[in-house]
């Protein structure tokens, strides 16, 4: 009986669309540059179109795509994080505390925030950046629980009521725009990094560090900055989320803003950033939508992850790259 | 609880000697509570190598399921505990199966699916309403003894009892049954017990249901001191985690020792600074020992993989 196999062929147009010789005609042009417009043209319309309840929607998802992005960067270094609420929530009491205690304006409290943010959870996880794997993923989990009965056992900051009447950002239009913004920026931003030579290094450190230890090269320099610009980028969408509704408290550390982003990540594909901003968009309405449900959000998500970590891992974005990009059919297997 | 806290407040009161003994004895309590929730973390993740973060929505479960088997079935409790527990077994088997099977080597999918089972299950509790203070389980005999100066009640007294039985037992099933030997087998050289003819694959799934049985043990050993609240799950899984860690993954006398090292510690800081600072206690004792001997107290296997 003659049997079948599938075969993978790249389509005509993406070898034509090679290099320089893209530029040979529109379709080429446009094959590779449509998928890329696509983010900005949607992150550019949807808020003139979306109704205010909305709005508020697509600023929560486009935070939540940055903190997506963060931590498939992080993984791409090799540190899995369960804890981007650590650096939400000192991103978030950094802004709090500055425009509570020290009053300074929005537009100085957000930036000094993400970078003072970004300083303290990487000094804090400095320790155990010599560790490997699982080490480093049970940290994340444990220290924002622990910041989390800090601030209830002290009282520190607010306490348990948190500090609130805290300055807005003010025109809509800067808000919805800015962290839109942010979110294109860290995107394509990403995606260039990991193609230039440095992001060639962090990802060599994910495959084999000591191959990396060998070629004297710091590893542990290298792990810090990559974890310093995500726990930046992490407490710059504290920081915005603070502003926005004028209120920091302990549930900045919650749980939630762990989960969301790996799910977000992991449904949309790992090691592409464009998953990940992919996901938070599936997932994010999709919460929003559900709200009426609770509490069942939580469980959805977790259930959410747990079947796109199983059963598809390679994620949404890893297909419809697949698909874009390579064509399958049925073959004969010769004898 | 009203009385136990009544009586620690008369004995903190009318003397230091007092609160010594009763530090002690609490304390003592509390450790063997902390291991006994251990154990079974010990017995997938430390001895077998197969984490399960769902490990303290298995206890958890396994509470809710006496409690509902008990108060709306209406069997008597004995049946309800024993039936619960092999439930709980069957839940671990049935989460290895279909969730760990396939994604078994891969340490962090493990940890992300078995986390995301464990919130699955925490949470759906937490919707379904399942919080307030009728969710107690019965304690084995009601009662106190006097020790010294202080009471301790009769289910406290059967924790220590069935936590010293089930430390022993482990510790001889880990050393000298064939099946324990498998476990420890396929957590050091997962090829070289392959070729052994153990069934590595099936072993895990063993390991991972008798964990589980062992949290449901815990829970009903431990959950009639107080209400059963989702909450604790997650308290359940830091504390175990911790004491694991401390104690180093893979070794019972470490995990015990542990136990006994935060089990005090969390007790003395209990009596000076409050409740608050009780759950920071296991917290920190993960971050500093995993910044000054990552592997454990006693911690044999990996430690030279874990630094760089």
């Amino acid at each position: 009986m003659a049997q079948k196999r599938k075969e993978r062929i790249d389509r005509g147009i993406k070898v034509r669309a090679e290099d320089i010789f893209a530029l040979t005609s529109y379709r080429e042009m446009l094959y590779i540059a449509v998928p890329p417009a696509i983010p900005v043209v949607l992150l550019a319309v949807l808020p003139l179109l979306l109704p205010a309840y909305w709005q508020k929607v697509f600023i929560s998802t486009a935070i939540f795509a940055l903190l997506a992005m963060s931590w498939d960067f992080l993984v791409s270094v090799g540190m899995v994080s369960l804890g981007q609420a650590l650096f939400f929530g000192l991103g978030a009491y950094a802004s709090g505390v500055l425009d509570h205690y020290f009053k300074l304006p929005v537009w100085l409290t957000i930036p000094l925030a993400a970078i003072l943010g970004g300083l303290l959870s990487t000094l804090f996880l400095l320790p155990v950046l010599r560790l490997r794997g699982i080490y480093f993923s049970m940290v994340t989990l444990v220290v924002p629980l622990m910041f989390e009965r800090i601030i209830e056992a002290t009282g520190i900051f607010g306490g348990t009521e948190g500090l609130t009447r805290l300055q807005p950002i003010g025109n809509t239009w800067l808000e919805l725009y800015i962290v839109a913004l942010a979110a294109l920026a860290a995107l394509f931003g990403f995606r260039r990094l990991m193609t230039s030579d440095y992001g060639l290094v962090l990802k060599a450190v994910r495959d084999n560090d000591r191959a990396v230890m060998g070629a004297a090269l710091n590893i542990y320099w290298l792990k810090t900055q990559a974890l310093f610009i995500t726990a930046s980028i992490g407490a710059f969408c504290g920081a915005y989320m603070t502003h926005l509704y004028m209120f920091v408290g302990m549930p900045a550390f919650a749980l939630d803003y762990s989960i969301l982003p790996i799910a977000s990540a992991v449904v949309g594909g790992m090691g592409t950033f464009a998953g990940s901003f992919l996901g938070s968009f599936i997932l994010v309405p999709l919460s929003e939508a559900l709200r009426g449900i609770g509490g069942l959000r939580t469980v959805i998500y977790a259930m959410f992850l747990v079947v796109f970590i199983v059963a598809l891992p390679e994620g949404i974005f890893h297909y419809v790259q697949r698909k874009y990009q390579q064509f399958e059919r049925w073959v004969y297997v010769e004898k | 609880m009203g009385k136990n806290s009544q009586v620690i407040f008369h004995t903190i009161f009318t003397g230091e000697r007092l609160l010594l003994e009763v530090t002690l004895i609490y304390g003592f309590i509390n450790s063997v509570i902390l291991a006994l929730v251990a154990l079974g973390f010990n017995l997938t993740f430390g001895i077998s190598g197969v984490s399960n973060f769902a490990y303290g929505a298995l206890y958890i479960l396994a509470g809710y399921t006496v409690w509902i088997l008990v108060n709306q079935v209406s069997m008597p409790f004995a049946v309800a505990a024993f039936l619960s527990v092999i439930a709980t077994g069957i839940v671990g088997a049935l989460l290895y199966r279909l969730v760990l099977l396939r994604v078994r080597g891969q340490i962090i999918s493990e940890v992300i699916a078995t986390f995301g089972v464990g919130l699955a299950i925490l949470e759906l509790f937490r919707f379904m309403g399942f919080t307030g203070f009728e969710y107690t389980l019965p304690p084995f005999s009601d009662g106190a003894i006097l020790i010294g100066n202080t009471y301790v009640d009769h289910q406290r007294i059967w924790i220590v009892v069935a936590g010293i039985g089930i430390a022993v037992g482990l510790y001889f099933f880990t050393h000298h049954t064939k099946v324990g030997l498998a476990f420890r087998g396929i957590a050091q050289e997962e090829k070289t017990a392959l070729s052994l003819g153990i069934n590595s694959d099936f072993m895990a799934g063993l390991s991972v249901a008798f964990g589980s049985a062992l949290a449901a043990v815990a829970a009903i050993l431990v959950l009639p001191r107080g209400t059963i609240s989702v909450n604790d799950g997650y308290e359940v899984l830091i504390n175990a985690m911790a004491v694991c860690i401390v104690g180093g993954l893979g070794s019972t006398p470490g995990v015990i020792l542990a136990a006994f090292l935060i089990g005090y510690a969390q007790m003395i800081t209990d009596v000076l600074s409050g409740p608050h600072w009780k759950m920071i206690v296991s917290l920190v004792a993960i971050f500093v020992i995993l910044v000054v001997k990552p592997s454990g107290l006693f911690g044999k296997q990996k430690e030279l993989e874990e630094r760089i």
